[in-house]
C-alpha cells in the first residue's frame, strides 16, 4: 500500500474533521483561507475605517484604507444634520431599533408556537402543512412586490408601524428550522408532563422553549438581520418620513447624486451609518455562533 | 368516524391555536401575494382602473414582443444566476469543508469573517461598493490600477456597460457565506469519523473520492438546504445591478436582472399585470433550479 493517506484517522491526531489541534496537513488551509479572509474583510475594514477618517484623509489621494487619525467627527456629523425633510437621524435610529426589538419578539414566539404544533402535535393537516412551508422557503419576497404592496394597500397598513414588522414574521426558514430542532426533543419528555396534568401553553412555555434555546438564538438573529436591515418596506410602504429606518436612511446617503467633494464628504458620513447599522450584527452574531451551529446541524432537506 | 367536539378541541383545536397566528401571517404575506400575482398575471392593470382580463396576452407579449426582455434581461439573469448559484454554491461548500478540518479557535473566527459579509447583505455594503468602484481617481480600484500603471485613466466601473455585470457577480459572491455555508459546515462536522474510517479500509484513495463518495452524501440533506438557500439568495439579489449604478434601467440594460425588469413595468410603468407575469416566470424559475437541486440530494426515502 503505498498510499497511506488515510491513517491519520486512525493513528495521527488532529487531521480530519473536527480535530482538537494543529497539524502540519492543516497548513494548505490556511494558506488558502487566510488571504481570503482578508479580502472578504477588506470591505468591513473600509466601512471601520472611514468611518473615523477625518475629512483630509477622506479627500487623501491616493485614499488611504486604513485612517491615522482617527475622530468622531463623521459620527457627530452624522447625528447632528438633519435629513433633507427635517427628521433627525436619532429618529431612525430609534425606528430601527424599535421596530426590531419587536420584530424580533415576536418572531420567536409566533414561529415557536407553530413549530411545536407542527412538531409535536397530532392533527390532520400536520404533514400537508409542513410541506406546504417547504416549498415556501423557495419563496423570493421580491418577486410579488406589487401584490403584497396590494394587500398592505387594503389591510389600511400603509404608512403604519406594523407594516415594518408583519410581513417579515412569516419567515419559512425560522419555522422549519425550529421544527427540526424541536424534532430532536424525545416525546417522552412531553408524555411525562401530559401525565402529570401539564397543559399545552404550560408544556409549550415551560418545557419546549427552554430546551430549544439554540434554535430560538438562531431565528433571533435571522429575524434581526431581516429586520434591522430592511430598507425596503420603508422605500415601498411608508411616505410618512418619521416612520423610516436607519436603513432606509442609509441608502438615502448613497444614492445622492452628489459628485466631487461632496459625494467625498458624504463617505464619512454614509461610512459612519454603515458602522452602526453593521456592529449589532456583528455582536448578535459573535454571541450566539455556537447556538447557531448546533441549530444548523439539523438543518437538512429531506 | 366520530369524534366528540371536546376531544377535536382538545386535540386538534390547541394545534391549530398554536399554529393560528404564523399560519394567518403566512398566508397573508405569502401565499395571498403569489396568487394574486398569478392572477393579476392575466390582467391588464394600471392602478388606476380595475384589472381587466387578457388571458394570455402578457405572457405572449413577454415572449414575442419584449425586445429588452429576450435581449437582455433574461441573458443577464441566467448568466448571473448560474455563475453566482452554483459558483457560490461550491465555494461555500469548499470553505466548509475546508473549516471543518481546523481546530475549533481558528474555525470559528474564519466561519465568522467569511459569514460576516452576508449580516449585512445590501445595504450598508453599498457604501463600500460605491467607494471602491468611485468613477473618478479617488475610488479605490482606480487609484490601485492607476498606481500600478495599468490605467492612465479612471474608469467609471458601474456606469460601463462592459463591467457592471462582473462587478455585481463579484459583489454577491463576496456575500454568498450566507446561512447555507453555515448549515454545510455544521453537517460536515456531524459526520461521524468512522465512516471515513470504514471507507479508507475498504480501498477508497483521494480526497476527491472522499469528498464525493463520504462528505456529500452523508450531508445530503445540509447539501440542500444550502442549494435552496443558494438559488433563493441569488435570485432575491437581484436588485444589486440598480444599487450599484444607482439607475433603473441600468446602463445601456447591462445589469438589468428579472427583479429590476419587474419593478420598472411595475413601479415605473404602472403596468401591473404585465409585472406580475414577470413575477410569475420568476417563480418558476426558482422552483425549476430548486427542483433540479431535488434531483441532485434528495435522500432517498
Amino acid at each position: 500500500m503505498a498510499t497511506r493517506w488515510y491513517q491519520p484517522y486512525i493513528g495521527v491526531k488532529n487531521r480530519g474533521i473536527n480535530p482538537e489541534g494543529f497539524h502540519v496537513s492543516q497548513i494548505k488551509f490556511y494558506i488558502v483561507l487566510i488571504p481570503l479572509a482578508g479580502l472578504m474583510l477588506l470591505p468591513i475594514i473600509y466601512i471601520f475605517s472611514s468611518a473615523f477618517k477625518p475629512p483630509e484623509e477622506l479627500f487623501a489621494y491616493p485614499p488611504p484604507l486604513i485612517v491615522t487619525n482617527p475622530t468622531m467627527k463623521n459620527f457627530n456629523d452624522l447625528f447632528s444634520i438633519l435629513s433633507t425633510s427635517g427628521i433627525p437621524v436619532s429618529r431612525y435610529l430609534f425606528n430601527s431599533i424599535l421596530i426590531t426589538l419587536v420584530t424580533v419578539a415576536a418572531s420567536i414566539i409566533i414561529s415557536s408556537a407553530a413549530a411545536y404544533a407542527l412538531s409535536k402535535k397530532q392533527f390532520r393537516l400536520k404533514q400537508t402543512l409542513f410541506v406546504v412551508n417547504n416549498v415556501a422557503l423557495m419563496f423570493v419576497p421580491i418577486a410579488v412586490t406589487i401584490p403584497r404592496f396590494l394587500i398592505v394597500e387594503n389591510l389600511n397598513l400603509l404608512d403604519t408601524f406594523w407594516v415594518h414588522v408583519l410581513p417579515v414574521l412569516a419567515m419559512p426558514v425560522g419555522l422549519f428550522l425550529l421544527k427540526q430542532f424541536i424534532d430532536g426533543i424525545p416525546d417522552e419528555v412531553i408524555e411525562a408532563a401530559q401525565i402529570d396534568g401539564a397543559s399545552d401553553l404550560h408544556i409549550y412555555w415551560r418545557i419546549i422553549l427552554p430546551m430549544i434555546q439554540p434554535a430560538l438564538a438562531t431565528i433571533a438573529i435571522l429575524t434581526f438581520q431581516a429586520a434591522w436591515n430592511n430598507a425596503d418596506t420603508s422605500t415601498t410602504y411608508i411616505n410618512n418620513e418619521s416612520l423610516r429606518t436607519l436603513a432606509f436612511y442609509l441608502t438615502t446617503l448613497t444614492s445622492t447624486t452628489a459628485t466631487g467633494a461632496d459625494a467625498v464628504a458624504g463617505q464619512g458620513v454614509a461610512a459612519a451609518a454603515a458602522l452602526i447599522m453593521f456592529v449589532p450584527n456583528l455582536i448578535i452574531f459573535i454571541f450566539l455562533q455556537s447556538q447557531v451551529m448546533s441549530t444548523m446541524s439539523r438543518s437538512g432537506l429531506k | 368516524m366520530k369524534i366528540s367536539l371536546s376531544k377535536w378541541v382538545h386535540e386538534e383545536g390547541s394545534a391549530y391555536a398554536f399554529l393560528l397566528p404564523y399560519a394567518l401571517l403566512f398566508i397573508v404575506f405569502i401565499v395571498i401575494p403569489v396568487i394574486a400575482a398569478a392572477g393579476l398575471s392575466f390582467t391588464f392593470f394600471d392602478a388606476v382602473q380595475s384589472p381587466r382580463f387578457v388571458g394570455l396576452d402578457n405572457y405572449i407579449a413577454l415572449l414575442t414582443q419584449d425586445d429588452t426582455f429576450m435581449r437582455y434581461v433574461l441573458p443577464n439573469t441566467l448568466q448571473f444566476a448560474i455563475i453566482v448559484g452554483p459558483g457560490g454554491y461550491a465555494l461555500a461548500f469548499l470553505l466548509a469543508w475546508m473549516l471543518a478540518q481546523l481546530p475549533k479557535i481558528p474555525r470559528t473566527i474564519f466561519a465568522l469573517i467569511l459569514y460576516s459579509p452576508s449580516m449585512t447583505a445590501g445595504v450598508a455594503m453599498t457604501v463600500v461598493w460605491r467607494a471602491l468602484f468611485s468613477g473618478d481617481q479617488t475610488g479605490y480600484l482606480n487609484s490601485f490600477l492607476m498606481g500600478l500603471g495599468l490605467m492612465r485613466e479612471p474608469v467609471q466601473w458601474l456606469q460601463s456597460p462592459q463591467y457592471l455585470m462582473s462587478i455585481m457577480i463579484i459583489v454577491t459572491m463576496w456575500s454568498s457565506m450566507g446561512i447555507g455555508f453555515l448549515a454545510m459546515l455544521a453537517g460536515i462536522l456531524e459526520i461521524s469519523p468512522e465512516l471515513y474510517e470504514a471507507a479508507a479500509i475498504d480501498g477508497m484513495s483521494s480526497r476527491w473520492q472522499e469528498i464525493f463518495l463520504i462528505t456529500i452524501p452523508s450531508i445530503k440533506p445540509q447539501m440542500l438546504f444550502g442549494a435552496v438557500m443558494a438559488i433563493v439568495g441569488t435570485f432575491q439579489a437581484g436588485a444589486i445591478g440598480v444599487t450599484l449604478s444607482g439607475s433603473n434601467p441600468t446602463p445601456q440594460y447591462a445589469g438589468q436582472l428579472i427583479v429590476n425588469h419587474i419593478e420598472d413595468y411595475g413601479f415605473l410603468r404602472y403596468e401591473m399585470g404585465y409585472a406580475a407575469a414577470i413575477s410569475v416566470v420568476l417563480l418558476l424559475m426558482v422552483l425549476f433550479f430548486s427542483r433540479v437541486a431535488n434531483r441532485l440530494f434528495a435522500s432517498e426515502a
